[in-house]
């Protein structure tokens, strides 16, 4: 099984905070990457053979494209590649009257939304800059439901200035009483040359890292108590709905991205393209960088597993690793799951830097 | 060689006053180096010493001079240091003299190591000339400062040189007056051979090269000389003088002159500065008055920050010790810091200057522990001890009495400031001697303050308190009864002993929570709770508590690029090395170096 990652890097304005590559949406440009996405689908599917169970659009805001742009690249997947039940998702920002367009989307065989809620805090919103409000992140999801959707995942972020315990208890509460099924949550983190990084209103006003902790263990403790349970460091879901696609990276299964930026994993082999639009729509196929001919080594495989509550075999951490993981499961950092593996607690993802660079040196 | 044409002298003053500067100037005039390869400061030839403005190793010159009544001078000027530290090297300059060029600043006035030199120049018998420097500044006084010297010191000065040795203005005046007033040498050429060891350096190709004062005799190529106080005996590769690039062999040095001897020496050890040099076959009676042998007063551990280059620490410090007698080491074992060596210094300039050697010339990375000096103590059973590592000082249970050493200080201040130095030295445990003014707005002080308190940071804490404008000397008086208490630190309830040290009773409780303070802002916050505690014979006095870490993620991971998670973890690697394990605490060198510096 094979996921396809299909990059947009397209975005209305720039979120203050946000230092991934993109670009304003531009009609012409827009078409043009669309048919070079195409283009690349065709002359992958002659070098995959896998059977393909995720196609995930990702961005940038995929949300800028029509449903009939979507629909074509999911016609072009569906031709070439041989799908099995697949796990379709389109990240979505809210905007005003969505309605017929998150209906055509559906149509087109989208089948699971990631909104960009961030917050269900007017002025948390405000804040980070984004244009809509809390009426609308409950509008969209409300109008995702009726157009068909059943699974819808939010996009939270924690560890903002003035993000008070019970702010945060305020936006949770809105959001595990919503028809939602997953929940990704981050933690703001300050990029370098953001408008972010240079805003000392916003500098001066960081929580600090006991604070950061604290909220991040409110989250999971909540979300958790409406059933939806922490499967990664950064998400969240109730059973059965956890993200195929996002889990292909911590368990070093093969993804393919096309588009700008986009990273793949194939056969062991990383790669990824350069943020170049107008190179990425000229060529014939995307120019792949290679970053390793030897993925998924063990200690890659620890890293990215660990991510994961599922956790690794012991057995795959060297006798002196293990004997430190110990000492971490004691001090409930780390604990046993019901398999046998060893996988970190809420309390040990927070600091999951320090155990990863503790138990693969 | 006539010896009525040679004058012997050395140029003393208070460090930033112009000693090198002079020296420099006169090298110029006598035309032993052109002006076109003149670089500032010739004397001070070590990278070290032209940075910091100091002297650190005394040299000699030879120099001919033309003088107003047609004759020809030699001149043999021997640069000595400024700093306190280093009073031992200039009273071996001194010895080597008739005279001393006393050089004073013309807008500082005397300070407080003008008086400490002048003192040991006349304690030698030499003749006095002084000068005052710096008449170009607008803030010169010289006329004040004149006055001063014959107040003060009580010599004739009111004829003393005005120059300013960095224009070059009136310095041959100054050359005039070493001829006119400083006295040649009494010496006699064919009297048995009697010259004093004031300095020594190793070289490669010849070994330890003796720089002497012949008083007596002479010494020729080919003669077999006897070292009076070593009892080893030589012969004589090479005689000559030195100029100042190169040695001169001229085959033969005889009564009044200034030179070094080569003579296949392979040992450092050998060459005891303040020896007597004689001949074996035609030995003088009784050795020349040596000097007082330097004993290291501030001890330090040294370790290399990567344990591996234990061995290049010592290497380094084996050939630092070839140039620098009074520089002591013994190898040591910290759990802490591992493999060392245990250092002595003759004060804390000293000490600096030897730590920044090793890491500007030789390029080591280091952890220091923190100055300690020598304790005496005298145990139940009546055995006495030298403790000069805290990790070593015995359990109170056997302690019948301690001692520590204490300093003559001088301290020279404005007036306006004397309140602001008494409080220091009062809360340094100094006992106040005596206080005089030296004129309407500058005053001496004197104290009696214990060694330990002035190794860590008194000096600092002096200019801060005076604007900058004392300035302090000290010797070495003799040892007192103190209630010590040797203060440990524990990380994790464990004691480091790197980190030990003795303090006197009523300041331990203080120092321990300044010392709690600074290791808890420099130790990162780790995996698990690290308690910082300071005892005192078992008993904790101090705690502080790095709280466990508790962020240290990276929550996203965006469209499958793991290249940032893996850099993260790269970096982590990375600083990991910079950290000294202790049990199961990663401590940053920095800590060990913060508690250096508590009075910031």
């Amino acid at each position: 099984m094979i996921g396809i990652y299909i990059h947009i890097p397209f975005c209305a304005r720039k979120c203050p905070y946000c230092d991934f590559f993109s670009v304003p949406y531009q009609k012409n440009t827009v078409q043009a990457y669309v048919n070079a996405v195409i283009r690349n689908l065709k002359a992958y599917a002659n070098q995959i053979s896998d059977p393909v169970d995720t196609i995930y659009f990702g961005g940038g805001t995929p949300s800028l494209l029509s449903a009939e742009q979507i629909h074509a690249m999911l016609t072009t997947c569906r031709e070439y590649f041989n799908l099995s039940h697949p796990e379709i998702t389109l990240e979505i920002n809210p905007a005003r009257n969505q309605e017929t367009y998150l209906h055509d989307l559906y149509l087109a065989g989208i089948n699971r939304l990631s909104i960009g809620i961030q917050s269900f805090s007017d002025s948390q919103l405000q804040l980070l800059g984004r244009t809509h409000t809390v009426k609308e992140n409950c509008k969209i999801i409300h109008a995702a439901v009726n157009a068909g959707f059943e699974n819808i995942s939010c996009d939270l972020i924690l560890a903002l200035p003035e993000q008070t315990e019970m702010l945060l208890s305020e936006t949770l509460e809105i959001l595990i009483h919503q028809p939602i099924t997953h929940v990704s949550a981050y933690l703001l983190q300050i990029e370098e040359h953001t408008p972010f990084a240079e805003n000392p209103a916003i500098l001066e006003h960081l929580p600090d890292d006991d604070t950061v902790a604290d909220r991040y263990l409110q989250t999971v403790q909540k979300l958790e108590s409406a059933g939806i349970y922490q499967y990664e460091i950064s998400s969240f879901a109730k059973p059965g709905y956890e993200s195929r696609h996002n889990l292909k990276y911590w368990t070093c299964a093969d993804y393919l991205g096309i588009g700008t930026g986009a990273h793949s994993c194939l056969q062991n082999r990383r790669f990824y393209i350069a943020n170049h639009i107008d190179l990425f729509c000229q060529e014939a196929m995307q120019k792949e960088i290679t970053i390793s001919e030897q993925a998924c080594d063990p200690s890659e495989k620890i890293m990215l597993a660990l991510r994961t509550v599922k956790g690794i075999p012991p057995e795959m951490l060297s006798r002196k690793a293990q004997i430190k993981a110990d000492l971490l499961t004691e001090r409930q950092y780390m604990r046993l799951t019901a398999e046998g593996n060893l996988a970190l607690t809420p309390k040990g993802f927070m600091i999951s830097n320090a155990i990863i660079a503790m138990l693969i040196d | 060689m006539n010896s009525e044409y040679i004058r012997n002298f050395c140029i003393i003053a208070h460090i930033d006053h112009g000693k090198s500067t002079l020296a420099d100037r006169i090298l110029e005039k006598t035309r032993t180096v052109a002006e076109r390869d003149m670089e500032q400061q010739i004397l001070d030839n070590m990278d070290l010493e032209r940075e910091r403005g100091i002297t650190i190793k005394a040299r000699a010159v030879r120099l001919n001079y033309q003088a107003n009544d047609g004759q020809t001078y030699i001149f043999n000027l021997i640069d000595t240091p400024g700093h306190v530290d280093f009073n031992y090297e200039v009273s071996r300059s001194l010895a080597a003299c008739e005279g001393a060029i006393l050089i004073i600043d013309a807008s500082q006035g005397i300070e407080a190591q003008t008086l400490a030199n002048t003192y040991l120049a006349i304690e030698h018998d030499l003749e006095v000339v002084p000068v005052v420097n710096k008449i170009d500044l607008p803030s010169a006084q010289p006329e004040k400062v004149c006055q001063e010297v014959e107040d003060i010191i009580g010599i004739p000065a009111m004829d003393a040189p005005r120059i300013s040795a960095k224009l070059g203005t009136n310095v041959e005046e100054v050359l005039e007056k070493i001829v006119s007033d400083i006295p040649a040498p009494k010496a006699d050429p064919n009297a048995p051979l009697k010259a004093l060891i004031f300095d020594s350096y190793y070289d490669s190709y010849k070994g330890v090269i003796i720089y002497v004062r012949v008083k007596d005799g002479t010494v020729r190529t080919g003669d077999m000389i006897h070292l009076m106080a070593t009892g080893a005996d030589f012969t004589v590769t090479e005689t000559g003088y030195m100029t100042t690039d190169q040695l001169v062999n001229t085959g033969e040095l005889s009564a009044g002159e200034v030179g070094y001897i080569a003579a296949s020496i392979k040992s450092i050890g050998d060459t005891q500065v303040g020896d007597t040099v004689t001949l074996k076959e035609y030995p003088c009676e009784e050795a020349l008055p040596g000097y007082r042998k330097v004993n290291p007063m501030v001890f330090s551990g040294i370790y290399p920050a990567d344990g591996a280059k234990y061995g290049d620490l010592r290497d380094a410090l084996e050939k630092l010790q070839l140039n620098d007698a009074a520089l002591s080491f013994e190898p040591e074992t910290s759990i802490a810091l591992g493999f060392g060596f245990r250092c002595g210094f003759l004060g804390l300039l000293h000490m600096e200057i030897i730590q920044e050697r090793l890491e500007r010339e030789y390029h080591l990375d280091l952890v220091t522990t923190a100055p300690s000096v020598i304790y005496k103590v005298t145990l139940t059973d009546g055995t006495v001890q030298y403790i000069d590592n805290p990790t070593n000082y015995p359990d109170p249970s056997v302690l019948a009495l301690a001692e520590e050493p204490i300093v003559k200080a001088d301290i020279l201040v404005p007036s306006e400031y004397v309140g602001n130095v008494m409080d220091l030295c009062q809360d340094r445990r100094g006992i106040f001697k005596d206080m005089q003014y030296l004129d309407d707005t500058r005053v001496t002080l004197k104290y009696e303050l214990p060694l330990n308190e002035i190794v860590y940071d008194f000096f600092d804490a002096l200019k801060s308190r005076t604007k900058g404008y004392a300035s302090f000397d000290y010797e070495f008086m003799g040892y007192a009864p103190s209630k010590l208490v040797k203060l440990d630190i524990l990380l994790n309830g464990e004691m480091v002993d790197a980190l030990s040290f003795i303090i006197h009773t009523d300041k331990a409780y203080g120092r321990a929570r300044k010392i709690a303070e600074k290791l808890k802002e420099n130790i990162p916050r780790q995996l698990f709770e690290v308690p910082i505690q300071a005892a005192v014979g078992g008993k904790i006095i101090a705690r502080e508590t790095v709280k466990a870490m508790r962020k240290d993620v990276l929550a996203k991971c965006y469209g499958g690029d793991i290249t940032r998670k893996k850099k993260l973890l790269e970096k982590q690697k990375e600083g990991k090395k910079r950290m000294r394990q202790l049990g199961t605490v990663e401590v940053p060198q920095e800590a060990f170096m913060s508690v250096l510096k508590l009075d910031e």
